[in-house]
């Protein structure tokens, strides 16, 4: 658990981080909360020659709340926590944060760094696809946007290319109720089957549906289907069933640990429909 | 000489035996300042590595050491041909069998050692260990013990298949003892008359005891004076002495062993390993300081596994439930080499316990130890040796037995628990309980968690699951087990010869206050606080006063070491019986003092009174003094005792266990609602410790029963390597303990003590397995294996058709 000798830089801003990048092409890597990376390094799975550390570069972090809310790549995940206009505006951040791993990782970890980094077994990426969030990326050729919902190829592999690095995230304030559902072996686990939910609701009819799943594929899914299933209905039981029989049509689990595809595939619609019946409880 | 202090504040000013003192050692602990292993540093030190086998089974063709030699700041790179000269690439184990140092001509296992990287730095020789190329040849590799036992793969080629093993003959190449106890004939007459027969296959798969700190060690040898030091962490320093001598040729007293303080143990740290005769053969070749520290992944790959038993049984009853006999055999998988962690003449522990708290008359137990290609070690993990595997066997046996019967289960047991009146009570497979009121114990368990009122909530509950209103089931977990610690009697138990006796010395200073030094080790048991108070209580000094130091072998009298329960049975009583020598020789100077015959004085609390007269008295702070500065006729000067203790019989604490489970069928999580946790342990030194340990052994017990596993793919590879995938619970998973206790000492035991710190590890696993059993029992489950983890909860529940 030694990693491979690296060398450190921490600059001061944006210029200096992609003057660097551009130097290495993939021998450089940027870290911003290491708590992806760094395990990685010392396991020797990922072997950073270049390490760019980005803490120091201005800019990076806070949090914006308006009609669309703006979130920096560096804000922490303790820090959507603990942010009252985010929790007013967007509450399923907070109720997905607090999912994740234990709060001496949250007090390090990015969102950013979640988003980044392409392990289907980070929780954001679903997140950020159900809210329909757009990545906003800057590299050597200028800036660029990318949906979240495009963001993701395979495990570890993303649109981003390797000379980019991430600047903030944003998404149009959610409306109607939420619901982030994860179901793990114990605190710090990855998730076993996770589903985010926002429903909104009129009289007693959904309008508008979003939903996504985590670590039950390569990527995160944003099941299209399963969204669509909800829309005019009233959100009863044949329209949660005919959602989670969407949702099973485009997730693909693989075994492991946490157990075979059956299992994962059973757990997937129990987690969905009690993300559904809660979301729609507060829509 | 006037006294306004009660008895009683005397008494209490002691901090003697019973009293809740708080632990001495965690001033420090909680402050960072322990002193544990890796805080050794010292000038010129050097760093070894091991390059470790991806393989399970392959034959080793070369090892190039060019590439990792050629970079700066590498001292040396050890292969077995570097240690054969020595006759080091081969070390013997504890339980009779040798097993390599670094590997020779072949791999038995992933992760085994394969050549050890020296160099001036860390990070060195991490990068070096990369850089050592090694060509494999895989060969077939066996996972199960079953196939093993019938394989033409011969796994220990360095064996005479032919040849006697160290516990008799062997059946097959890949088999390595039978150990059989109790009459088999008879035992399966009963069988055959009996009324109710129940069967059941149960497995108890492969764990690791998984301390926070790691195994390692640090060797000093200095070549001017020929001493070599060294610190590890060691259970047991003073067997690592002498077996280090043995293999090194060192004299024994040109060896100095240091125990640090321990991160826990847990069994992990009783073996010994690789990494200890590395660093060994390291510091001697170089003339250097050589630290040998293992990473968390080495640490569950590699160091001493626990369990890996298939345990087959029978319970034989009559009809209305009183049991007849009990038959069990089990196929041991030891993985590649038998390093288990037994005393000598017991392949298989103390598995013949397994009869557990019951008044069996006919019983019968056979091991087969079996070779594979995985790990070896097999350690008692938070238990007596193979205790737990022995109390989970027949809890569950119990468990299986009350559903051929259709009898609840808690009657069950009480119907055949050994009465008080049987005690001592001579088991059929050869042990004899000191100690025990078990009914007593049950009836308080069961009437302090209502039991019956439990039974008519979950029959409402099968009800509305059945009703389709809930999707919860509930299960009532019950254990009601009988531990075997101590170990032990010297005319029975000893480890590579050395008999399992304990020591403590006792000095006493001039102004009363004391200095006392153990064979045991702590590792968070807590003994500098409770061994001082049983010396309290025994030589009227105050707890405070009492300064205990274990863990350095040129200090501390010789001990067989702290793993099973054994400290306080054996090291207390050694204590117990160093301070009455104290005592004795006080009460002749203070007779002196007093001007009165030996026999006019008499003990009381913290002074010899003369009898008659209380208010005629020297406190033992006096007579202290007194020994260092007054020439009393007959009497040598000073006043300090050794004490060592073999003792007459293991103790046998017990306790009863309840669980309330709550199952969610459709995700399979498991939720403790209530724990209930009684413990006999005998006399109670210190409650507020007892109850830390039984928390700590719960937990550690909850971890096995619902999740922790070394799990092993077909090819060998170890699929739960990292604390990701292997559970170690945190404060969020536990539940609230509820902790209870009844007393009945121990007979032979100087002070009544049994031991606490396993039994509810012992006691635990079987009742968190028995609970989520009872949770489906109504829905036909027999026997799931553990760990219940929830995909494997959600297959029970899909199986039994529940998700339909
Ligand atoms: C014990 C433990 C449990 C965990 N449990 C969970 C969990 O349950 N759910 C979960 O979602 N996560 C979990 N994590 C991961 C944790 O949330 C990480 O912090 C997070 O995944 C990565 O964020 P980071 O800031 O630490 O990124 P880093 O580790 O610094 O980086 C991760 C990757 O993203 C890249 N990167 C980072 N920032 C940028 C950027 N601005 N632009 C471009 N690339 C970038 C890096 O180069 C790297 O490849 C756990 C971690 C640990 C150690």
């Amino acid at each position: 658990m030694i990693p491979a000798a690296f060398e450190y830089y921490r600059p001061k801003d944006m210029e200096g981080v992609l003057a660097i990048l551009e130097e290495h092409g993939d021998d450089a890597r940027v870290m911003a909360g290491g708590h992806s990376l760094i395990p990685m390094m010392k396991l020797r799975m990922a072997e950073v020659p270049h390490l760019i550390d980005l803490q120091d570069v201005e800019g990076l972090s806070g949090i914006t709340v308006a009609d669309t809310i703006r979130i920096g790549a560096m804000t922490t995940q303790n820090a959507l926590i603990n942010d009252a206009a985010l929790e007013a505006a967007a509450p399923i951040l907070k109720e997905a944060a607090l999912q994740i791993a234990d709060p001496q990782v949250r007090y390090m970890g990015t969102l950013g760094g979640n988003v980044a980094n392409g392990d289907p077994g980070n929780d954001m990426p679903g997140l950020m696809q159900c809210l329909d969030a757009t990545f906003h990326l800057v590299g050597p050729e200028g800036e660029r946007d990318v949906s979240a919902r495009d963001f993701y190829e395979a495990a570890y592999m993303t649109d981003r290319e390797d000379e980019e690095v991430l600047t903030a995230v944003s998404f149009p304030a959610p409306q109607g109720g939420f619901a982030y559902e994860k179901q793990k072996r114990k605190i710090g686990d990855y998730a076993t089957a996770a589903a985010a939910v926002q429903i909104v609701k009129d009289g007693g009819t959904c309008t508008g549906a979003q939903i996504a799943m985590t670590n039950l594929s390569d990527t995160p899914i944003y099941s299209e289907e399963a969204s669509e299933a909800l829309v005019g209905t009233s959100v009863d039981d044949a329209a949660i069933k005919a959602a989670i029989d969407a949702m099973l049509g485009d997730i693909d689990p693989t075994e492991d640990n946490r157990g075979p595809i059956a299992f994962k595939k059973h757990v997937a619609g129990v987690i969905l429909r009690r993300a559904i019946e809660r979301a729609w409880s507060r829509a | 000489m006037k006294d306004d202090v009660t008895r009683e504040d005397r008494i209490g000013a002691l901090g003697g035996m019973g009293c809740e003192r708080k632990r001495v050692e965690d001033a420090r602990f909680t402050q960072g300042q322990g002193n544990y292993l890796d805080d050794v540093k010292l000038p010129g030190m050097l760093f070894g590595d091991f390059v470790r086998s991806p393989y399970a089974h392959a034959r080793i063709k070369s090892i190039n050491t060019d590439a990792a030699m050629a970079i700066d700041g590498v001292i040396a790179v050890l292969t077995a041909e570097d240690l054969a000269p020595l006759n080091l690439h081969w070390m013997p184990t504890l339980a009779g069998d040798k097993q390599m140092v670094l590997a020779d001509g072949k791999v038995l296992f992933q992760g085994q050692e394969v050549a050890f990287v020296v160099a001036e730095d860390r990070y060195i020789a991490a990068d070096a260990v990369e850089l050592v190329e090694v060509d494999y040849e895989e060969m077939p590799v066996i996972t199960d013990p079953y196939e093993a036992l019938t394989s033409d793969v011969v796994l220990r080629e360095d064996l005479d298949p032919k040849a006697d093993g160290a516990h008799g003959p062997r059946d097959h190449h890949n088999h390595i003892f039978k150990w059989e106890v109790g009459d088999e004939t008879a035992t399966n007459q009963v069988m055959d008359d009996a009324e109710v027969v129940a069967e059941e296959t149960m497995y108890y798969h492969r764990t690791h005891p998984c301390p926070l700190e790691t195994c390692g060690s640090v060797a000093s040898m200095d070549k001017v004076n020929g001493k070599l030091t060294l610190w590890g962490t060691f259970q047991a320093p003073h067997v690592v002495r002498t077996v280090a001598s043995l293999l090194s040729g060192i004299e024994e007293h040109n060896i100095r062993v240091i125990a640090p303080d321990i991160g826990g143990g847990f069994g992990n740290k009783v073996g010994v390993y690789p990494g200890y005769v590395c660093s060994i053969v390291a510091s001697i070749v170089t003339g250097k300081p050589v630290k040998w520290v293992e990473d968390r992944m080495e640490n569950l790959m590699s160091t001493a596994f626990a369990r890996d038993y298939w345990m087959k049984g029978k319970i034989s009853a009559t009809k209305d439930g009183k049991i007849t006999g009990l038959h069990c055999h089990v196929t041991a998988d030891h993985g590649a080499f038998d390093a288990c962690a037994d005393p000598s003449k017991y392949p298989a522990g103390f598995m013949n316990i397994c009869t557990g708290s019951y008044d069996i008359p006919t019983a019968y137990l056979g091991v087969d130890g079996v070779y594979t290609n995985k790990a070896p070690g097999g350690v008692s993990y938070r238990c007596s040796f193979r205790v737990t595997e022995a109390v989970y066997f027949i809890e569950r046996m119990i468990e299986v037995l009350a559903i051929e019967l259709d009898m609840d289960p808690a009657e069950l047991r009480m119907k055949n628990f050994i009465s008080k009146e049987q005690f001592p009570y001579q088991a059929p497979l050869g042990w004899e309980y000191d100690s025990g009121d078990y009914h007593t114990a049950w009836e308080k368990a069961l009437e302090t968690v209502d039991y019956k009122g439990l039974r008519a909530e979950q029959a409402q509950r099968i009800e509305d699951f059945k009703a389709g209103k809930t999707r919860k089931l509930m299960g009532i977990g019950l254990t009601f087990f009988t531990e075997i610690v101590g170990a032990g009697p010297v005319k029975n138990c000893d480890i590579l010869g050395m008999g399992m006796f304990d020591s403590c010395e006792i000095r006493i200073h001039p102004t009363g206050s004391a200095i006392a030094r153990l064979g045991t080790i702590s590792q968070g048991q807590g003994h500098a606080t409770t061994f001082a108070q049983i010396l309290a209580t025994e030589i009227g000094l105050p707890s405070d006063s009492i300064t205990i130091e274990e863990g350095d072998t040129d200090t501390a009298p010789y001990g067989l070491g702290t793993y099973g329960s054994r400290s306080t049975p054996v090291a207390g009583a050694a204590t117990a019986l160093a301070g009455r020598k104290i005592r004795a020789k006080a009460q002749m100077i203070a007779a002196y003092l007093l001007e009165v015959h030996d026999d006019d004085v008499e003990f009381d609390v913290d002074r010899f009174v003369v009898k008659g007269a209380p208010e005629k008295f020297k406190t033992m702070k006096e007579i202290a003094y007194a020994a260092y500065n007054q020439a009393i006729p007959g009497v040598e000067p000073g006043l300090e005792a050794v004490s060592y203790y073999d003792p007459p019989n293991m103790t046998y604490p017990f306790g009863a266990y309840v669980c309330v489970m709550d199952i969610d069928v459709d995700t399979g999580v498991p939720e403790i609602r209530r724990f209930y946790a009684l413990d006999d342990c005998g006399t109670r030194i210190n409650p507020m410790i007892i109850e830390g340990q039984v928390h700590g052994g719960l937990t550690e017990a909850l971890a096995v029963a619902l999740g922790q596993e070394i799990a092993y793919d077909k090819l060998g590879n170890v699929k739960t390597g990292t604390l990701m995938d292997f559970f170690l619970p945190t404060a969020w998973e536990v539940p609230n303990y509820e902790t209870d206790y009844t007393v009945t000492p121990s007979p032979h035991h100087p002070i009544g003590a049994k031991g606490v710190g396993e039994s509810p590890h012992v006691g635990g696993v079987p009742c968190f397995s028995n609970a989520v059993h009872d949770a489906f029992k109504a829905f036909g489950l027999r026997q799931s294996h553990m760990p219940h983890d929830h995909w494997r909860i959600w297959k029970t529940a899909n199986d039994l058709g529940l998700h339909d």
